[in-house]
């Protein structure tokens, strides 16, 4: 027997040790998950390999997906107020509600308006956290960032970036003009040109994650508009100077779920690798990930949290920022291309 | 079969593969392109058909022109700056520098291309920014009394793509200039001209095919560049490329992509035509 044992234990290793062989998960995600701190263990401990993908934009990750097979992808990562959208392009699967730990989380961040299409549930917010003011509290006056209405005095023209995403800073703006996110419409958007324009005219630039981080890093600008601890946490051991607030006014809260693609061919597999990041040591890993920091959703999470990475977080001020902080603006097609249009025209302005 | 013709179909039979991938990978994805650019959209969902909307908005809306003339502007400064400084750098490599060093220099000159692009960039941001190395020295030696605005201008995003193309130009006037005889010269001297003179009409004429050569490709690679202008320009303006971005990335949009895209090919189309007389493709 030995020697029909040697080549079938010897084409079981090929099995196991060849990469092409082994189970895969395809996950289509932000750049957050692609901290190997996050994906192996649950790697080590599925004994799969995650391939992840990463995209920017709602848009463009529809049009990957648009473009794929059923079965080509098994996650997907997407901003929480854009789950319709892709439920509605028929991109995820109902998930479990009972098996999901939602439970844990901070009761705002279930976010079941979103999460939740018709009674089923289709994703789960994994992580959150605001876009509002980031700035230099070593070159700016502290005092100053809790009113939006000191960034266009001309006391900070030049000084202030604007991060490039039109849907957190059209709503900041329209939060500095005392309207809701919820009621930016066709009829309230022109109102917002002039303040938008005018916060152009007082920054210095506008740019994505990596060159505002830079800039405020380097002094080249003092505040950045539309960031938040997601863009100082990670510059914070090496910058203390960085901080972040909510205004007065309030401030974009940004929150993205996670779900298992329609058509998956591991369903199963899909669904642990989710319940993963949900769990309390994915969700710490996937707060305090390389690429960017966020606040995860499940509160318990905060076992897993070292008391460095809580500070940064602001841990303990979530129950007031929380209570301040309004959702992305979710625009229909028309009302969204509206939007973009007007972010276009301040670029070139 | 006479020997013309079995020769004939030996052509085509060579060219088939260069035809084929040249089909499958560039007319047919073209044509999809253009068929996609008259389409519409209703909500967010691509209408078919023939709709000119597209076109018609971009040669309208004063943003998209804006983002064309843009475009136009920096590619040309660009394009002209960068043939300046190469010529010579190239004029020093093939005619001052040693034959056996020449080797070693143009491998200095095209070092920077070993380095990733996008890092490239993010390394400008932090030498042009306000305490970068450019505002320091020039504090420094006492030139400026405020640090310049570097960053997040055109001029930073001009400086960028100049440090990228020079490199490219010089190599391609390098190669046309280390074929010129150096009788030519001496021939114009003992007719009579003078240095200038020699320069300007005999040398600069003989090079003009590689200057156009180096000049095209530096056009057509700047004006479809959306990663230089985005990081060093700081979005304090659009240039075409970044709005074909915009609308695939964030608005979805890839009918008016499309024609934007379109639109980007018919001008390298139009430069191609303004410099086929001198371009010598052969040299790159």
């Amino acid at each position: 027997m030995a020697h029909i044992r040697l080549p079938a234990t010897s084409l079981a290793l090929l099995l196991m040790a060849t990469p092409g062989l082994a189970q895969e998960l395809n996950a289509l995600v932000w750049c957050d998950h692609t901290d190997p701190a996050l994906i192996e263990p649950f790697e080590q401990k599925f004994g799969v390999k995650v391939n992840l993908k990463e995209y920017e934009g709602t848009a463009a990750g529809l049009a990957i997906l648009d473009q794929s097979r059923p079965g080509d992808w098994d996650v997907l990562v997407i901003d929480a107020v854009d789950v319709a959208r892709a439920v509605a392009a028929g991109h995820l699967a109902e998930l479990p509600a009972d098996k999901l730990p939602t439970a844990d989380f901070f009761p705002e961040l279930v976010m079941a308006e979103n999460n939740t299409v018709d009674g089923k549930t289709y994703a789960v917010t994994e992580k959150f956290g605001y876009n509002t003011i980031s700035y230099d509290k070593t070159k700016v006056d502290p005092a100053d960032m809790a009113d939006m209405a000191s960034l266009t005095s001309g006391k900070y023209d030049g000084r202030i970036g604007i991060y490039d995403y039109y849907l957190p800073v059209l709503g900041l703006v329209a939060l500095g003009q005392g309207v809701n996110t919820a009621d930016i419409t066709a009829d309230t958007l022109p109102a917002l040109k002039d303040p938008l324009m005018a916060l152009r005219k007082a920054s210095k630039q506008v740019a994505e994650v990596v060159a505002a981080q830079t800039a405020l890093a380097t002094g080249e600008v003092d505040i950045v508009v539309g960031g938040g601890e997601w863009l100082t946490a990670v510059l914070a051991a090496e910058n203390p100077n960085l901080d972040w607030t909510i205004p007065k006014q309030g401030a974009l809260r940004w929150a993205q779920s996670i779900g298992v693609v329609a058509g998956t061919s591991q369903p199963d597999l899909a669904l642990e690798f989710v319940n993963y990041i949900v769990s309390p040591e994915g969700q710490a890993a996937l707060a305090t990930s390389s690429c960017y920091w966020g606040m995860p959703a499940n509160a318990k999470a905060g076992a897993a949290l070292s008391d460095e990475a809580k500070a940064v977080l602001r841990w303990d001020e979530q129950p007031e920022f929380l209570a301040r902080a309004q959702l992305y603006p979710i625009p229909d097609a028309a009302l969204d291309t509206a939007m973009q249009d007007l972010w276009t025209e301040m670029l070139n302005q | 079969m006479t020997l013309a013709a079995r020769d004939r179909r030996l052509g085509w039979g060579l060219l088939a593969p260069a035809l084929i991938w040249t089909a499958a990978f560039f007319i047919l994805p073209f044509l999809a392109m253009v068929a996609l650019s008259f389409a519409s959209m209703d909500g967010r969902t691509v209408v078919h058909g023939f709709d000119p909307g597209n076109y018609v908005r971009i040669f309208t809306d004063w943003t998209m022109l804006k983002a064309l003339i843009n475009s136009l502007e920096i590619t040309l400064v660009v394009t002209v700056v960068s043939v300046v400084l190469a010529w010579p750098l190239a004029a020093i490599i093939a005619f001052r520098v040693p034959a056996r060093w020449q080797r070693l220099a143009l491998l200095l000159a095209v070092l920077p291309f070993w380095t990733s692009y996008v890092v490239r960039s993010y390394s400008w941001l932090l030498v042009l920014g306000q305490n970068g190395v450019v505002n320091k020295a020039l504090l420094g030696l006492g030139v400026v009394a405020e640090p310049l605005q570097i960053v997040a201008t055109r001029s930073a995003t001009v400086i960028g793509f100049v440090h990228f193309f020079v490199m490219l130009l010089t190599l391609t006037i390098y190669a046309n200039l280390i074929q010129l005889s150096p009788n030519y010269a001496r021939a114009a001297q003992d007719l009579g001209a003078n240095r200038w003179q020699v320069f300007a009409h005999v040398i600069l004429p003989l090079t003009l095919p590689g200057v156009v050569t180096g000049a095209f490709l530096t056009f057509v690679l700047c004006i479809g560049d959306y990663i230089t202008p985005q990081i060093l320009g700081g979005n304090a303006e659009l240039t075409l490329p970044q709005l074909i971005m915009l609308q695939l990335g964030r608005s979805g949009n890839f009918p008016l992509a499309s024609a934007l895209s379109v639109v980007l090919m018919a001008v390298v189309t139009l430069a191609y035509f303004a410099a086929s007389r001198w371009l010598r493709l052969d040299r790159v």
